[in-house]
C-alpha cells in the first residue's frame, strides 16, 4: 500500500500536508478509505471553526459505518472542501487529492508529533490483528 | 412495485372500508379537508395477493436458519402468542382500575421476580421498550446516583472497543465523556487500560460479558474490583445474556445494572423495528432511581408503585407498562422454560455455537480467535481469502442466501477484518446446523473455482445484487403520482 513520503499522519488515520505558506491540509488515508469502503455522506466543520487538537470536526459516511475524523492538530479552519459534498466518492478514488479542510496552525509544534510515512507503516502493521 | 402503481380509480377494499357513520362525526366544519386524502385505490383480492407476496419475499425465522450474530434470531414458540393473545389480556385497557386487572398485574410482577432471579439484581423495572432504551435509563440511573451523593466530579464513562455503538452513543446522550479503552489479542479487555483509565472522574464502566467477540472476559471480577475502588459503577449490556443464562448471574459479577433484550434471550418477536422490550435491573444502591410504574405485591394484592412511592426515579420513559403484549410473551416463556429450562438456553446455545465453530475450522474457515471456546457465537474472518481472491465477507453473505441461509452478521464487530459474526441459537437441530456447513463448504469450494459468481451474488432472489452505494447517494423513498 502506497503511504506518500511527503505527508504526517495521525494514528487515527488522516494525513496533514504541510504547505508553503504555513497552512496545512488534512484528509483522510488510503487505509481509511479502503476500511469504510463506498463513501456516501460527508460532514465538513464550519470555516472558521477553532479545532483542538484529537477533536472530533467531520465525519465521513460509507455504507458500511459512519466514522468521525479528527482534528490531526489544533487551528482554525480555513477552508473546506464543499466539492466533496455533491461528490463524496473521490475520497475512494484519490484519498490524498480529495482533501477535507484546511487550517491555519496554532502551534506549529505539533506537526512534530505526528508520525512519518514510515511510522504510520508501523502502526497499520501493529493494529492488523 | 408500490401498491399505488396497482391503484385503479374507484377501486376499493371493502374490509377495510370505514363505516359510513363513522366518517364525519363531530369534527368542526373548518377542520374538515377540503380533499380527498392520497390513499391507493386497490381492490380487496389485489390488496391480498400484493401483501402476501410481499411477506413470501421475506427471509424470516418463520422460513430460514437465521444465525444473525448479537441478535439472538431465536425462534418464538407459538404457545406465548397464544396465551398473550388471550381476550382477557387484549382488552384490557391500561387505565383500568388495579383491582379488575390483577391477573396481568400478577403476570408483570412474576415476571419482575423471574428476571430478578435469574440476573441476582435487587429489583427489576420492566417499562423500557428497547435495548437502547434500556441503556439511557442504565446511565441515567448512574448519574442520578454520582449526582444524588454530591459528586458532580465525575464525568467519564468507560467502554471496551468492543463494545456495542449503542454503548458510547449512551453515555454522550447522558452528558459523560466516553473513555474508549483497548481490547487484547485474546480478545479481553486490556487490564492495563482500564487501570490507567479509572480514576476520580470514572463515573462507570459499560460492559458487554461474553464480549462482542464472543469470549467470556475472563478476568470480570477484576475489573468489577478495580471500578469500584475508584467508585465508578459497572453496567452490564444484556446483549449476550443468551449465553450465560440459569449459569452466571451479572449480580454475583458484580454489576450494578443491567438491561436484558427480551426480544432477544426471552425470545419474543424480533426484526422488523421491533417492539421490544428491555427490562432493567439493579443493584440495591441503585434501587431508589429505577423508573415507574413497577408493580408491587402487598397484603395479597397487587398494584402499581409510581412517583409518589419513589420519589427518587428518574421518571417514566413510556406510556403506561411499556410494551405489555411483549412483556406478557416474555413471561409465558420463561413460565414454559421454569427453571430447568432456564439453564438448557445458555448449554445449547454454546453448545451449538461450540460445534458450528469446529465445523467450519475444519471445512477451512479462520476463526478470529482460535484459542478461545465460543460463547452463544463466534467471529470467522474472511481477511486471507479477500486478499487471496478478492471474495468479501458481504460477497459470501448474499451467496448464503441463494442456498437458502440468512447470512450472519457482517462487518461487525468493527475490529475483525472482513468478519462473520455467527450465532446458531439453541433452537436449532444438529440437522440444520450441518447443511448450513454444507452451504459454507461449498461457497468455499466456488470462491476458488468461480470467484466471479460468488461476487455477483445472489442470483437465485427475486432482487439481483442491489446497488447499496447508488441507494444511499441518491436517496429517493417518496412516491409521487
Amino acid at each position: 500500500m502506497s503511504i506518500p513520503a511527503e505527508l504526517k499522519y495521525a494514528k487515527s488515520h488522516e494525513w496533514v500536508k504541510l504547505e508553503a505558506d504555513g497552512t496545512v491540509t488534512i484528509g483522510i488515508t488510503q487505509h481509511a478509505q479502503e476500511l469504510l469502503g463506498d463513501m456516501v455522506f460527508v460532514e465538513l466543520p464550519q470555516v472558521g471553526r477553532n479545532l483542538a487538537q484529537r477533536e472530533e470536526c467531520a465525519v465521513v459516511e460509507s455504507v458500511k459505518a459512519a466514522s468521525d475524523v479528527y482534528a490531526p492538530v489544533s487551528g482554525e479552519v480555513i477552508e473546506v472542501n464543499s466539492e466533496l459534498e455533491s461528490a463524496p466518492e473521490k475520497i475512494n478514488q484519490e484519498p490524498y487529492a480529495a482533501w477535507l479542510f484546511k487550517l491555519k496552525l496554532s502551534d506549529p509544534a505539533e506537526l512534530d508529533g505526528l508520525l512519518d510515512a514510515n511510522g504510520y507503516q508501523q502502526a497499520l502493521e501493529s493494529e492488523a490483528h | 412495485m408500490l401498491i399505488f402503481e396497482h391503484a385503479r380509480k374507484g377501486r376499493l377494499n371493502y374490509s377495510q372500508a370505514p363505516a359510513k357513520r363513522a366518517v364525519k362525526r363531530n369534527i368542526p366544519e373548518n377542520l374538515l379537508r377540503k380533499s380527498a386524502p392520497l390513499l391507493p385505490e386497490v381492490s380487496e383480492m389485489d390488496t391480498v395477493r400484493y401483501y402476501t407476496r410481499l411477506s413470501q419475499k421475506n427471509f424470516s425465522i418463520d422460513t430460514e436458519f437465521y444465525p444473525l450474530g448479537s441478535c439472538t434470531m431465536k425462534y418464538n414458540p407459538r404457545a406465548c402468542n397464544a396465551l398473550a393473545m388471550l381476550p382477557q389480556f387484549l382488552a384490557r385497557h391500561p387505565l383500568a382500575p388495579e383491582d379488575t386487572g390483577q391477573g396481568f398485574l400478577a403476570c408483570m410482577y412474576e415476571l419482575q421476580e423471574i428476571l430478578k432471579d435469574v440476573t441476582g439484581m435487587e429489583a427489576v423495572s420492566l417499562t423500557s421498550m428497547a435495548g437502547a432504551q434500556g441503556e439511557l435509563i442504565g446511565v441515567t440511573m448512574i448519574r442520578a446516583y454520582h449526582e444524588a451523593r454530591g459528586d458532580a466530579e465525575r464525568t467519564e464513562i468507560i467502554v471496551p472497543d468492543a463494545a456495542h455503538g449503542t454503548n458510547p452513543a449512551t453515555a454522550v446522550m447522558c452528558g459523560y465523556k466516553v473513555v474508549e479503552i483497548p481490547t487484547d489479542k485474546e480478545g479481553d479487555v486490556d487490564m492495563a487500560a482500564l487501570k490507567a483509565a479509572v480514576g476520580p472522574k470514572t463515573a462507570g464502566l459499560m460492559l458487554t460479558n461474553p464480549s462482542t467477540l464472543g469470549v467470556f472476559e475472563k478476568k470480570v471480577s477484576e475489573m468489577s474490583r478495580i471500578v469500584h475502588e475508584a467508585g465508578g459503577l459497572l453496567y452490564y449490556d444484556g446483549a449476550n445474556l443468551n449465553a450465560v443464562l440459569g449459569k452466571v448471574k451479572p449480580g454475583d459479577m458484580g454489576f450494578d445494572v443491567i438491561h436484558m433484550n427480551l426480544h432477544k434471550t426471552f425470545s419474543t418477536p424480533h426484526g422488523g423495528g421491533g417492539p421490544g422490550a428491555a427490562p432493567v435491573g439493579v443493584a440495591k444502591r441503585l434501587l431508589p432511581y429505577l423508573p415507574v410504574p413497577i408493580v408491587a405485591y402487598e397484603n395479597g394484592v397487587y398494584r402499581w408503585l409510581t412517583e409518589k412511592d419513589r420519589p427518587q426515579t428518574i421518571g417514566r420513559l413510556s406510556a403506561h407498562m411499556g410494551n405489555a403484549g411483549v412483556l406478557l410473551r416474555a413471561y409465558i416463556y420463561v413460565r414454559l422454560l421454569g427453571s430447568e429450562g432456564m439453564h438448557r438456553i445458555s448449554e445449547f446455545a454454546t453448545l451449538n455455537a461450540n460445534y458450528l465453530m469446529a465445523e467450519l475450522r475444519k471445512a477451512g474457515f479462520e476463526i478470529a480467535y482460535p484459542t478461545r471456546r465460543a460463547s452463544h457465537e463466534f467471529i470467522v474472518t474472511m481477511k486471507e481469502i479477500k486478499e487471496r481472491t478478492g471474495v468479501t465477507a458481504m460477497n459470501l453473505a448474499k451467496r448464503l442466501l441463494d442456498k437458502g441461509f440468512h447470512a450472519p452478521t457482517t462487518y461487525f464487530p468493527i475490529l475483525v477484518p472482513e468478519c462473520l459474526l455467527i450465532e446458531p441459537a439453541e433452537t436449532e437441530s444438529k440437522e440444520t446446523i450441518d447443511s448450513f456447513v454444507v452451504a459454507m463448504e461449498e461457497i468455499l469450494a466456488e470462491i476458488e473455482t468461480q470467484p466471479d459468481m460468488v461476487k455477483s451474488a445472489p442470483h437465485q432472489m427475486p432482487l439481483r445484487k442491489l446497488d447499496d452505494v447508488k441507494a444511499a447517494r441518491e436517496l429517493d423513498i417518496v412516491w409521487k403520482p
